[in-house]
C-alpha cells in the first residue's frame, strides 16, 4: 500500500484523524521547484592522504631525492604536463581530466597549520582559523543562512551512517543516510511513528524537549520523501563494487531522482600512510579514482555535470620526505580537486607545490582553504561567503559563470 | 510528591538517575539529607586500574621496530584504550559514588585530552577523579602536570628561546578565564613561564628541567616578575573570572544549557570564597531553590555516555562483549578519552541531528529487548509486517549485543499496585504529556511499557 493510501484508509477508520501537518509541505511542493538545482558533492579523504605521490611533481629532482623509496618510478607516471601527473592508480580519470572536467589547485592549507587527524580535520570541516574551535560546520552554516525557507535536513545529506561536524548548523543540520531504504524502515517502528504522529499537531516548544520532537518529525518526513524520490530513479550506470562507489551511486540516485538536495557529503577513509605508503594509497587512489570517475561519466550521460560540483579535499598533505617506514608523517598544504561542467580553469589551476622552500620540512600553504570554500558559496551556492566564513575572503576563481 | 520530584531531580543531576529501591527508601527525605548522603558515598575514591604498563616506556625504540613489531604495538595501544574505556564505563554503572563520577565526567569534558597512550590518560583520569570534589587550583595544577596534558598540548616541546604556546593558550581560553579575559601578549608570556615543564620520557613521570626553563622576566596580566608556571596558576586563579568562568560551564552541565547570570554569580561567590574548593559549591547549587524550578527539570540532553550508564544502572545490565559499549559510544559521538577536540564534546542541542536521535531512541530496546517495541495501538497490515520482520531479527541482534539485563531486580523493585502510568511518571524526568501517557497506558504488560518508556525523546532528557 502507497503511504498515501494507508493515511487516508487509517484516517477513514479513526474518524477524524487528520494527515499530519509536517507531510503537508511536501506535497504541495511543485515539480518544477525541483529543476535546475546546483548541486555540491563533497568527497572527504580522511587519514591526510599524501599529495605529492598523488599529483606527483616529477619534474622535480628533489621529489626523488627526498622520497627514496616511495616516490613513484617516472615511467609509470601519468603525466599531465612537464612537471606535475597522476598517480598510476588514478589512471581513470584522465579521461576526465583530458575532457576538461577537472581542476587541481597545489598547495591548499592555512595559516598555523595542525598536525592532528582530529584538529586539522575540525578546521576543514568548520571552517575555522587554527587557534579557533567552531562547534558548527560550515555547511551547517550554509544552511543557517540560506535555509530559512527551505529548513528541511535533505537540503545537505551525507552519505553515511552517522552525521560529520560539517553538516551542523547552529539551528539546522543536514542528515546522514547510508541508505534511504534503512532510514525509512527505522522510521517505520510502529511505536516511534505514533508518537510522531501524535505531536504533528501539537505547538511543539522552543525547550530541548520541542528540539528532540520537532528533529523526530523532520527526519520522519524527510526519510519518506527521500525514499519516494529516490526510487522513482534507477541508476543504469556501472559502478565500481566498492563502499564508495556504492557511495557515489547512491549520490546518483538522489541528483537524478530530482530530490531537493543542495549538498551531498560523502568520505573515504585510509590515508594515514605512516608504513609501507605505496602499497595501501596505491589501493585507497585506485578506488577513489574508479569510483569518482564512473560517477562523472553517469552524471554526463544524465546530463547533469554542468549542474555538480565536486571538490575532493584531505585534512594534511604528508611530509616531503619520507620516513624510515617507506611511509610518510603528517604534513601540512596539500592539493584538492574540483570536478565538474563549469570549471573556469580546468587541468592545473595553479604553481605545482614549491620543495625547495619548506616550513621545517613541510609546505608552505599558497591558497588558504577557505578561498576555495569562498568562490563555491559565491558562485555555486549563491550566498556571500562572509555569512558562513564569519569574515570576507575573497575567493579563488575556479568557476566560469554559471 | 513534590518532595520525591525533587530527589529523582537530583539523582538525575548529581548522578544518573535514580532506581526505583532508591526512592523507596529516601522518598520522605529531606534534601539537605539526601545530599549529605551523596556526598557520603563519594567519599571513597577508587582509582581505574586497568592499565598496568606504560607502552611508550618498552625498551626498543619504536624506529628501531620492524614493520610487523609497529602493528603489533599498535594492537597493543588498541587494546589498553578499549581496556580503560570498558573499565569507566563499568564503574560508573556500577559505584556508590555517583557524585564522583558524575564530577570526574565533568573535568574529563574540561580538561580533554585525546592522546594514543591509554596509560597517560588513565593517569589523568584517576587525578581527575581524586580532585572531583576537592580543590579546582590543586586539580589545575596537577592536570597541568600529567604527561597526557603536557604531551597533547605539546608543552613538551615548550623550551626557552623556542617557546610553544599552546598549552598557554588552552589553560586560559578553556581551563580558566574563557576568550576575551586575556590577550595575545598574555599567552607569549606565560608560555615563557611553562618552559621546562616536561615529562621524561624514560620514566614517564612530570620533572621540571631547569635548563630549558626561561628565567628572564616576564610580563602578565600587568604585573613583572621572574614568574614560574605555579605563579602564572596562582595569578589566573586569583582573578575571579575563573570562578565565573568554572560555574557557567558547570551550571550548564548542572542545571540548565541557558545560564542564568545571577545564579551563576552566586555560585561563582561561593566558589571563589571558598578558595575553589568544589564542594562547597556543589552544596549550593543542590540546595538552592532554583535548582528546583520546574524549568531547570528534565530539559538537559543527556550526553550518550549518561544515556547508557543510566540504563545499565537502571536495569543492572551486563555486557558479554563490551567492546559493544563502545561502539554505541561511537554511534551516538561521545567516546570517552576521544573528545573530538581539546575544547571537549559541546554537548546540549549538539548531541542531536537526524541519525544520532534514530540511534538514541532505538538503542534502548535494542540492549534490553533485541530491538523489539511491542505495540498495542492499532496496528496496520505495514506496522504487522514490520513487527514480524524485527521478531524474526532478534536472534541476530541478540547475538550481537549480547546484553543481559536483569529483569527480575528491576520489576522486583516496583511497588505492587504501579501501573505503567507510574511507572513513566518515575521514569522520565519531563513531564508526560497526555499522547505519549496514552500510548504507554494502552499497553497490557508492565514489561512492554517499560520498553516504550525507554523509547520516547523524553528519556533521552534528564
Amino acid at each position: 500500500m502507497e503511504r498515501r493510501d494507508f493515511l487516508k484508509t487509517t484516517a477513514l477508520a479513526s474518524g477524524a484523524m487528520l494527515i499530519p501537518a509536517f507531510l503537508k509541505p511536501l506535497e504541495a511542493l511543485a515539480q518544477s521547484d525541483i529543476t535546475g538545482f546546483k548541486n555540491l558533492v563533497v568527497i572527504q579523504l580522511s587519514g591526510g592522504n599524501d599529495g605529492l605521490n598523488t599529483i606527483i611533481p616529477y619534474g622535480n629532482d628533489i621529489y626523488y631525492q627526498k622520497r627514496k623509496t616511495i616516490a613513484i618510478n617516472k615511467p609509470d607516471i601519468i603525466t599531465l604536463d612537464d612537471m606535475l601527473g597522476f598517480n598510476p592508480n588514478l589512471s581513470a580519470l584522465k579521461e576526465i581530466y583530458d575532457q576538461g572536467w577537472m581542476s587541481i589547485v597545489n598547495s591548499v592549507g592555512y595559516p598555523n597549520p595542525d598536525r592532528s587527524h582530529f584538529r586539522s580535520m575540525d578546521i576543514w570541516q568548520t571552517g575555522s582559523d587554527a587557534n579557533q574551535f567552531l562547534t558548527t560546520g560550515w555547511i551547517g552554516r550554509y544552511l543557517d543562512a540560506a535555509c530559512q525557507t527551505c529548513k528541511n535536513p535533505y537540503t545537505a545529506i551525507e552519505v553515511d551512517d552517522t552525521l560529520s561536524l560539517a553538516m551542523k548548523g547552529n539551528t539546522l543540520k543536514g542528515i546522514a543516510v547510508q541508505d534511504p531504504n534503512k532510514l525509512f524502515q527505522t522510521s517505520r517502528e510502529p511505536f516511534f511513528k505514533d508518537i510522531v504522529r501524535d505531536h504533528g499537531n501539537v505547538n511543539l516548544n522552543e525547550d530541548n524537549l520541542g528540539y528532540l520532537y520537532k528533529t523526530m518529525i523532520e527526519t520522519y518526513s524527510s526519510a519518506d520523501y527521500i525514499q519516494k524520490t529516490a526510487k522513482t530513479y534507477n541508476v543504469t550506470a556501472e559502478y565500481p563494487a566498492t563502499g564508495l562507489g556504492y557511495q557515489l551511486k547512491t549520490v546518483s540516485k538522489f541528483i537524478n531522482s530530482g530530490l531537493q538536495t543542495r549538498i551531498y557529503y560523502v568520505s573515504l577513509s585510509g590515508f594515514d600512510t605512516h608504513v609501507g605508503q605505496q602499497a595501501q594509497q596505491g589501493r585507497q587512489l585506485k578506488i577513489y579514482g574508479d569510483a569518482v570517475a564512473a560517477f562523472i561519466k553517469d552524471l554526463k550521460q544524465t546530463n547533469k555535470l554542468d549542474d555538480t560540483l565536486i571538490m575532493t579535499f584531505s585534512e594534511f598533505g604528508r611530509r616531503v620526505e619520507q620516513n624510515a617506514s617507506n611511509g610518510t608523517d603528517h604534513g601540512t598544504a596539500n592539493n584538492v580537486f574540483l570536478f565538474g561542467g563549469k570549471l573556469k580553469k580546468p587541468g592545473i589551476f595553479n604553481a605545482p607545490p614549491d620543495l625547495t622552500t619548506l616550513d621545517n620540512g613541510d609546505l608552505k600553504y599558497q591558497v588558504d582553504f577557505r578561498d576555495i570554500y569562498a568562490n563555491v558559496l559565491d558562485k555555486w551556492l549563491d550566498l556571500n561567503n562572509s555569512q558562513v566564513l564569519n569574515k570576507n575572503f575573497a575567493g579563488l576563481d575556479l568557476l566560469a559563470t554559471v | 510528591m513534590d518532595n520525591a520530584k525533587h530527589i529523582k531531580h537530583l539523582y538525575a543531576r548529581a548522578g544518573f538517575g535514580i532506581r526505583f529501591e532508591d526512592l523507596h527508601d529516601q522518598e520522605n527525605w529531606s534534601i539537605k539529607k539526601t545530599v549529605k548522603k551523596l556526598f557520603k558515598a563519594s567519599e571513597a575514591v577508587e582509582p581505574l586500574a586497568a592499565l598496568n604498563e606504560n607502552i611508550d616506556l618498552r625498551p626498543k625504540p619504536y624506529k628501531d621496530l620492524s614493520d610487523d613489531e609497529k602493528k603489533a604495538i599498535q594492537e597493543d595501544r588498541n587494546k589498553q584504550e578499549k581496556s580503560l574505556n570498558d573499565a569507566w564505563v563499568k564503574q560508573i554503572s556500577e559505584t556508590d559514588a555517583l557524585l564522583r563520577e558524575k564530577m570526574t565526567l565533568f573535568w574529563h569534558n574540561h580538561f580533554a585530552c585525546n592522546i594514543g597512550n591509554a596509560y597517560y590518560e588513565q593517569e589523568l583520569n584517576n587525578i581527575e577523579r581524586a580532585n572531583a570534589l576537592g580543590n579546582f587550583k590543586t586539580l589545575l595544577l596537577q592536570v597541568s602536570q600529567t604527561p597526557a596534558m603536557l604531551q597533547f598540548l605539546n608543552n613538551q616541546q615548550n623550551q626557552k628561546n623556542h617557546p610553544n604556546e599552546n598549552y598557554a593558550r588552552e589553560l586560559m581560553e578553556l581551563f580558566t578565564l574563557g576568550r576575551g579575559h586575556y590577550t595575545e601578549d598574555d599567552i607569549k608570556q606565560s608560555a615563557r613561564a611553562f618552559t621546562g615543564w616536561a615529562y621524561n620520557g624514560k620514566s614517564g613521570v612530570f620533572s621540571f628541567n631547569p635548563g630549558v626553563h626561561d628565567n628572564g622576566e616576564k610580563t602578565f596580566f600587568g604585573q613583572k616578575a621572574n614568574f614560574c608556571g605555579e605563579d602564572i596558576l596562582n595569578i589566573i586563579t586569583q582573578n575571579r573570572q575563573t570562578a565565573v568562568f568554572i560555574c557557567t560551564k558547570l551550571y550548564r552541565y548542572l542545571v540548565n544549557d541557558v545560564p542564568d547570570t545571577e545564579h551563576v554569580n552566586q555560585m561563582a561567590d561561593v566558589f571563589y570564597r571558598a578558595n575553589y574548593e568544589i564542594k562547597p559549591l556543589l552544596e549550593f547549587v543542590f540546595l538552592s531553590d532554583w535548582f528546583y524550578d520546574d524549568k531547570n527539570i528534565g530539559n538537559l540532553i543527556k550526553s550518550p555516555v549518561e544515556l547508557l550508564v543510566g540504563l545499565n544502572r537502571q536495569f543492572y545490565i551486563s555486557y558479554q562483549n563490551p567492546d559493544v559499549l563502545m561502539q554505541f559510544q561511537r554511534t551516538l559521538g561521545q567516546v570517552l578519552f576521544r573528545p573530538p577536540n581539546v575544547a571537549g564534546w559541546p554537548g546540549g542541542k549538539n548531541w542531536i541531528d537526524s541519525s544520532s536521535l534514530m540511534y538514541r531512541l532505538k538503542i534502548p530496546s535494542t540492549i534490553l529487548n533485541a530491538g523489539y517495541i511491542d505495540f498495542t495501538g492499532k496496528p496496520t497490515p505495514e506496522d504487522e509486517a514490520y513487527l514480524a520482520a524485527e521478531k524474526k531479527q532478534q536472534l541476530n541482534v541478540i547475538k550481537r549485543v549480547q546484553a543481559q539485563p536483569d529483569w527480575d531486580r528491576f520489576l522486583k523493585a516496583i511497588p505492587t499496585g504501579t501501573n505503567a502510568d507510574m511507572i513513566a511518571q518515575f521514569m522520565l524526568e519531563p513531564a508526560v504529556d497526555k499522547p505519549v501517557s496514552d500510548e504507554i497506558g494502552s499497553t497490557t504488560d508492565l514489561k512492554t511499557a517499560i520498553i516504550q518508556i525507554v523509547s520516547t525523546p523524553e528519556y533521552q532528557l534528564c
